[in-house]
């Protein structure tokens, strides 16, 4: 199982995007070397801007960079870049649908240690609620480049949550599709679409970002245990494109909602939406309505039940096997 | 729709102005279209029985100066991208800036008689997409002036020295609100020349004075130590205000400059303890509902329009 960084994969193609558009901006605040925006910096200083710890700010700048024709990415952790910017975010940025890019490191638990003041477990329902604003959760470095070329050219705000830990790849030929199912997925990624990683007949596994590689490890051994659990990817929480959901779904009428966010207003909640009108029983599994805890990233994981063991426990309890 | 007291009619002010140029009018030109924008106000928030009179008046003039003498756009090209910007970050005052958008001719007059309606462009607050002539969105304080900021990074990434300049309004009252001074660290940071805010220093916010409700001051020694050029004015002088705006243009062009016209620059600047390289602040001390004597330095008008009955009053002393 190869393990990939997603901020690595993001500043890869900022670079490449630099390179060819002048227009393209960073902005940091604080955290450069940690979001690796700093590699950015190091090849285009000119258009770098640190703002220092002034993430509202950061924002409006923002805002304001793209009312003169510039193509900003706005990065800092999930927590602050979405919290402590969110007024900004909503009324500089959405409001006036600026083409502003907030790309977001360190989301959800796997932030591990420093606990829940920087565990955002909250940024998807935040950013989800705001009008204009697409929401997008990655699950590997293959799909983040992808996610980050194609936002590029959107002329509207989109919020990309991206994460410390590094994850298991999922796509491409050294990917868990390929390893674990001997799948030869043909990727590229477009927003709204629902990705059928893996078919199955007794239950809907719909995931993003961490939980995918998760959900793929836990039905390969389901399957093993005689439980067949379709797998399907869903990074973008808004807007979901309802008939390439429908069209993934397999038959069982039976869905769990699997995410490394609050169970209040995040992915769960954006397929009960989508499905409101629908004839399926959906269940939602994720963080539940507490603050998170410090810990090791995957020693959490395995503590909150979004790794593989946890999955299968959640699915067994479903289907009351 | 009705034609009563609060009903704006066509103004035209008989004004051949190219605003893409540099230009100067006469000061009682001034005053006589301050006049026409302070009645359009009036008229506006009481038609639409809502919005913010007072701290509209206490921005009329310096508003008027700033389209009609200092900043380069185009009525015509509203999104020219040359054009010089202009934030209200005290974006309630929204009424004047919107009276005077209309008699530089971006949209008729009489479109204020709309104002805050359902269906109108005229939002409440600013609306850059709604309303042409509006360079940012604002009305939640506190934001505008940081967007201002990245206007002028952005134009001076895009045009280097020949970067048009940004002016941001500030309320005083806005100038509790934190991210104002995260963004003013900001612009002194990056040596923002092309960046200049006026602080609207009428001192009366909606539960009272400023200094009473949230003491901001000393404004000018805050500013200084933050690194900013900064000059104190009467915000309702138009001489005072075109001459704190013509050291910002200096400061602003300075690098456009010979070097026999940077130091004759110098010298003037020099007078106002101004440097080059830094963004300018006009503390403008102003008086909230500027105008009509019953409004002045009346708190309550901040927020309330004039009775139809004020209203007949105001417009009196407005002949």
């Amino acid at each position: 199982m190869l393990k990939t960084s997603l901020r690595e994969a993001y500043a890869k193609a900022l670079i490449e995007l630099g390179e060819k558009d002048k227009d393209i901006v960073v902005l940091d605040a604080d955290l450069s070397s940690s979001t690796q925006t700093a590699k950015f910096k190091a090849r285009f200083p000119e258009r770098f801007f640190n703002i220092g710890i002034a993430e509202t700010t950061m924002v409006n700048v923002a805002a304001g960079l793209a009312t003169t024709g510039k193509k900003p990415f706005v990065s800092t952790f999930a927590m602050f870049g979405t919290g402590r910017a969110w007024e900004a975010l909503r009324q500089s940025v959405c409001y006036p649908n600026l083409p502003v890019k907030l790309v977001c490191t360190h989301g959800g638990i796997t932030v591990g240690e420093d606990g829940a003041t920087h565990q955002a477990c909250e940024d998807l329902a935040i950013t989800r609620a705001l009008p204009n604003m697409t929401v997008i959760v990655p699950c590997d470095d293959i799909e983040t480049e992808e996610v980050i070329k194609k936002i590029y050219k959107l002329k509207t705000p989109v919020y990309v949550r991206l994460t410390r830990e590094k994850f298991p790849r999922v796509f491409g030929k050294d990917g868990l599709l390929k390893e674990l199912f001997n799948i030869d997925y043909d990727y590229s990624f477009e927003i709204g679409k629902a990705y059928k990683l893996k078919e199955g007949k007794d239950i809907n596994l719909i995931t993003c970002g961490l939980t995918t590689s998760q959900a793929l490890l836990a039905a390969k051994e389901l399957e093993e245990e005689g439980i067949s659990a379709s797998v399907i990817h869903l990074p973008t929480i808004k807007p979901i494109n309802k008939e390439s959901l429908l069209k993934a779904l397999d038959p069982s009428k039976i869905i769990l909602t699997i995410e490394e966010h609050s169970i209040i207003g995040g992915l769960g909640d954006a397929v009960l939406h989508a499905l409101s009108d629908q004839d399926f029983k959906i269940y939602k599994h994720g963080i539940k309505d507490e603050f998170t805890i410090s810990g090791k990233a995957w020693e959490l994981v395995k503590y909150f039940k979004l790794d593989k063991d946890g999955i299968k426990e959640k699915v067994k309890k479903i289907l009351k096997k | 729709m009705k034609k009563d007291i609060t009903y704006i009619d066509n103004v035209d002010l008989n004004l051949d102005i190219d605003f893409t140029k540099k230009r100067k009018l006469d000061n009682r030109t001034l005053e006589n279209i301050a006049k026409e924008v302070r009645k359009i106000v009036l008229k506006a928030t009481t038609r639409a029985k809502s919005g913010h009179p007072g701290g509209s008046l206490s921005a009329t003039d310096l508003l008027t100066y700033l389209y009609f003498e200092f900043l380069k756009h185009n009525p015509q090209n509203p999104k020219w991208a040359l054009r010089d910007r202009f934030v209200l970050s005290k974006g309630h005052a929204a009424p004047a800036l919107y009276a005077i958008l209309a008699l530089c001719k971006y949209f008729p007059v009489t479109d204020l008689n709309t104002l805050r309606q359902i269906g109108s462009h005229l939002q409440g607050h600013p609306d850059m997409n709604k309303t042409p002539g509006i360079d940012m969105t604002t009305g939640s304080l506190g934001h505008g002036i940081g967007a201002g900021v990245g206007m002028a990074l952005g134009l001076r990434l895009s045009y280097n020295v020949d970067a048009p300049k940004v002016v941001v309004l500030l309320g005083d009252g806005e100038a509790q609100e934190g991210s104002v001074w995260e963004a003013f660290n900001t612009a002194a940071h990056y040596n923002l020349s092309n960046f200049c805010v006026i602080l609207d220093n009428n001192n009366l916010q909606i539960d009272g004075r400023v200094d009473e409700i949230m003491n901001i001051y000393p404004m000018m020694e805050r500013l200084k130590t933050f690194g900013f050029n900064t000059i104190e004015i009467d915000g309702h002088n138009f001489d005072q205000v075109r001459y704190a705006l013509s050291l910002f243009d200096m400061v602003s062009n300075f690098e456009k400059y010979s070097l026999e016209e940077q130091k004759r620059v110098l010298n003037i600047l020099e007078k106002h303890n101004f440097k080059p390289y830094r963004p300018t602040f006009i503390l403008a001390k102003t008086i909230k509902g500027k105008g009509v004597s019953f409004m002045e330095n009346e708190v309550k008008y901040h927020g309330k329009p004039l009775t139809e009955e004020d209203l007949k009053r105001a417009l009196g002393e407005l002949k």
